[in-house]
């Protein structure tokens, strides 16, 4: 195939040749952002958290009226002990938030108490000696909280328990070297916790895109919070999910219907995932709606224009094909045409796709645009590029030799 | 004549119906597309108090020193304790308020039916003319109640439908958290979105607030903030409650009102003032850090608009673009097919300008049947938004007869740019030369 005498004849065209060049590169470096942006979220939206989420379920419960700490306290012992004896619940846990919450507490965790600077920001979850049964969380080292450990919390009290349990990520930020198990702690305080136990993994509370640096890093205090309200983190016995679902609430509402449970807060893991990736799932679903239509509209632009070509040519294709040509000459010739247009248009493309990326980093703290989606991104527009030019080409191809007699 | 050249482009437009068809939904999905993601953007970046929003300023105050933002961050983006009544007693804004969320329960007469939250804000007087609140009963309380820390509510239309069944409630009693309040006034609905007034503890775009009660009552019944509550420092505080009070945790919003740009400049130097003051008393120890944000600067601060309606719109708009150069090649095509069709009309003599008119006009019936198509996909868009959008945002988008006529406005001028080259090139034909080459 000589590439010459195409180059010349597009040389003709260059009005039309620029412009499917130029959709050609904006497709690839608005697909190429998309599919991006797709995988992001997907890959952000499948973190772990590290708990039994298929067997959980939350329940945010708000105290109705006023009453004394002592009086929340003694109810929220009732309401656990009344939720560890239902028949679908393995076990019960008091909290003050839940992985994926969507907000919380966090405190900076110093190694130091005359330290300023924080060594690193850890999301807070308090419980009692049942929380990390409740959570099907692995303790790899340590110890678990016992029953005389767990402090009360009441509004505004600083608290800070003497022992602390953490995930693997926050004791290897602590301590690189392994040693964290038995060191001293100071979170927002010059009170030390003592590191009791180490547990495999733990999500936080918040998984915002602030919250990247500190991935995992969580610390459990033996606490029950006598304040306004409290979430109860329940574990259902294997396959009774729903059934505690319905018994919680009802168990609940019989030891005293003098509280609130928000049903916009809290619930299975399934609603609690679907709640906080909310935006994310939204911003994959968006790309791929627009990735598609735009390949689709791309495609459909290359065939009206090789068709529009196609029709302008059919006295020259009948000479050349009355000069001998054969029709896989003209279906290459096209093909070619094609091929050529669309390599200069992902050249143009593949730069205006890393510029896209770069402008997104600055402006919305968007990750670097990896080379394997703009690969992806010049097959995809290749091959399509050729696939839309093949039914035009073909209809060439069967353009007959006696056109070349014939006026116009 | 223009109806002729628009009958002209009607017949052109039905002689390659493949080709129009491409055009017009190239055009339309352009258009839904952007439209679409430019309602979302639209009900998200508006201004919420157009007429005031150049008077109402926030400040903010550097109390926790700049080893805080070693790390990166900003300013605090909201006052301690101690900072708000200080600025609220200094009286140096015509109006001010202190803000912060507050949440009660409230337990109906009726005992079958289940106790409910009741959210809101506690503020001052100043809150209601500040921000131009509506009433359907009564008013907002007075300064004095302020001063007395007294028992008021203002309750929102929802909450005054729910237990007074929407009667006139005012100087009636309402009982939270097993307090009992005075009613002073029912806001009408009101809701403005972003909830400008408090868009540092949440999207801005949640549920409305159900009551108001004066903020130096709040503090006597030591309501906690159901906001955020931000503190920094190892040292930490006194135990209990005016331990919290008096500690650098920041958790309080303030808004003045200042009319004029005078009235900017004294504050700010208030503001400078203040601060260097608390320097030098000793409680901070760095140069005085203030910052005073007006209405629009503060939502733009604090990324009021989240960044996948940005992005979206962003991408959506490249899709249109796209789509347009899909539209130049398409008429581009379909124009100097017909050389031979211009080149006997000029022969005949049309003018270049006639030659412009015709298939400007042709050009602008695809904009309009493209944007026919665009309305149609934008509202099976905005129907299908709350798939891609957080509900809260998703349900703030709606099609009006604002968006309708941008919609076509839009595809419809898009069009005729996206025209115009192809145009140019039909109108430069030679008619000698095309009528030799017959």
């Amino acid at each position: 195939m000589q590439i010459k005498p195409i180059l010349a004849a597009l040389r003709r065209h260059k009005a039309g040749t620029v412009l499917i060049a130029l959709q050609i590169a904006l497709t690839l470096a608005i697909v190429c952002n998309a599919l991006f942006i797709i995988q992001q979220r997907l890959a952000h939206m499948s973190e772990p958290t590290g708990i039994d989420e298929a067997n959980l379920l939350v329940i945010s419960n708000q105290w109705a009226g006023h009453r004394s700490p002592q009086e929340v306290d003694a109810q929220i012992q009732a309401d656990l002990a009344a939720l560890r004896q239902l028949p679908s619940v393995r076990d019960a846990s008091p909290s003050d938030g839940y992985p994926l919450t969507g907000g919380g507490w966090d405190n900076y965790v110093m190694l130091t108490p005359e330290q300023i600077e924080k060594t690193t920001d850890a999301s807070v979850y308090m419980g009692d000696e049942h929380m990390l049964d409740t959570l099907g969380v692995k303790l790899i080292a340590g110890r678990n909280f016992n029953a005389s450990e767990v402090m009360q919390m009441t509004s505004r009290q600083v608290v800070i328990p003497p022992v602390v349990i953490v995930t693997k990520a926050l004791a290897d930020h602590l301590f690189p070297d392994g040693s964290a198990l038995g060191k001293p702690i100071y979170s927002m305080s010059s009170t030390p916790s003592t590191i009791i136990g180490i547990i495999e993994r733990l999500q936080r509370q918040d998984v915002k895109t602030w919250s990247k640096p500190y991935a995992y890093e969580s610390l459990l205090w033996p606490m029950r919070e006598d304040t306004d309200g409290l979430y109860y983190i329940v574990r259902a016995k294997p396959g009774q999910l729903a059934a505690a679902m319905r018994a919680v609430p009802q168990a609940l509402y019989a030891q005293n219907r003098m509280r609130i449970i928000d049903p916009k807060d809290g619930g299975t893991y399934a609603q609690i995932r679907e709640r906080i990736y909310d935006s994310d799932r939204g911003m994959a679903i968006l790309m791929c709606i627009i990735s598609a239509v735009l390949l689709a509209i791309t495609a459909a632009g290359i065939v009206g224009l090789t068709s529009f070509w196609v029709g302008q040519r059919r006295k020259q294709i009948g000479v050349r094909r009355a000069l001998g040509a054969r029709r896989g000459d003209i279906l290459n010739y096209f093909l070619t045409e094609n091929f050529l247009i669309s390599v200069g248009g992902v050249m143009v493309g593949t730069v205006l796709a890393v510029g896209i990326n770069l402008w997104m980093m600055a402006r919305f703290e968007m990750a670097r645009l990896s080379l394997a989606y703009v690969i992806d991104g010049v097959i995809i527009l290749l091959l399509l590029g050729q696939l839309a030019t093949l039914a035009p080409a073909l209809r060439a191809s069967r353009v007959s030799p006696v056109e070349a007699t014939r006026s116009t | 004549m223009f109806a002729y050249y628009f009958e002209l482009g009607l017949r052109s437009l039905r002689r390659n119906p493949v080709l129009t068809a491409l055009m017009v939904m190239a055009i339309g999905f352009g258009v839904a597309a952007s439209m679409t993601t430019y309602a979302v953007f639209r009900a998200v970046s508006g201004n919420p108090l157009p007429d005031k929003s150049g008077q109402l300023f926030v400040p903010q105050i550097d109390n926790w020193g700049p080893q805080s933002r070693k790390t990166g961050g900003d300013l605090p983006e909201s006052l301690s304790y101690t900072d708000a009544m200080a600025l609220m007693h200094a009286h140096k804004a015509v109006r001010q308020t202190a803000i912060y969320p507050v949440g009660f329960t409230l337990v109906p007469v009726d005992p079958s039916s289940q106790p409910f939250a009741v959210n809101g804000y506690a503020a001052y007087a100043d809150f209601f003319a500040m921000f131009d609140v509506p009433f359907q009963y009564g008013s907002g309380w007075q300064g004095v109640d302020d001063d007395n820390r007294a028992n008021v509510v203002v309750i929102s239309n929802e909450l005054n439908q729910k237990i007074f069944a929407g009667a006139n409630s005012v100087g009636r009693g309402i009982q939270l958290d097993g307090r009992d309040y005075r009613i002073a006034g029912v806001v009408a609905d009101w809701d403005p979105r972003p909830r400008f007034y408090d868009v540092n503890n949440g999207s801005g775009f949640g549920d409305a607030p159900d009551v108001f009660m004066p903020l130096t009552r709040a503090i006597d019944l030591q309501t906690e903030t159901l906001g955020n509550n931000n503190c920094y420092g190892t040292t930490g505080q006194a135990p209990g409650w005016d331990g919290w009070l008096h500690s650098e945790c920041a958790w309080i919003s303030l808004w003045v009102e200042l009319p004029d740009a005078n009235a900017v400049a004294r504050y700010q130097s208030y503001l400078e003032a203040y601060a260097a003051d608390q320097q030098h008393a000793g409680r901070f120890h760095w140069v005085p850090n203030i910052r005073l944000s007006n209405l629009m600067q503060w939502l733009d601060r604090e990324h009021v608009v989240p960044k996948e309606t940005t992005v979206s719109l962003v991408l959506a708009l490249g899709f249109l673009l796209v789509c347009l150069v899909n539209t130049i090649g398409l008429l581009l095509a379909k124009f100097m097919r017909r050389a031979s069709e211009i080149g006997v009309r000029r022969a005949l003599g049309a003018s270049r300008r006639q030659i412009y008119t015709q298939f400007l006009t042709e050009a602008a019936v695809v904009g309009v049947a493209g944007g026919l198509l665009g309305l149609l996909l934008t509202a099976f868009g905005v129907l299908g938004i709350s798939l891609v959008f957080e509900p809260e945002i998703a349900r703030l988008a709606r099609l009006n007869v604002s968006l309708v006529g941008f919609t076509l406005l839009v595809s419809v001028a898009a069009t005729v740019v996206a025209a115009f080259y192809p145009t140019w090139r039909a109108a430069r034909v030679q008619p000698a030369w095309q009528l030799k080459s017959n």
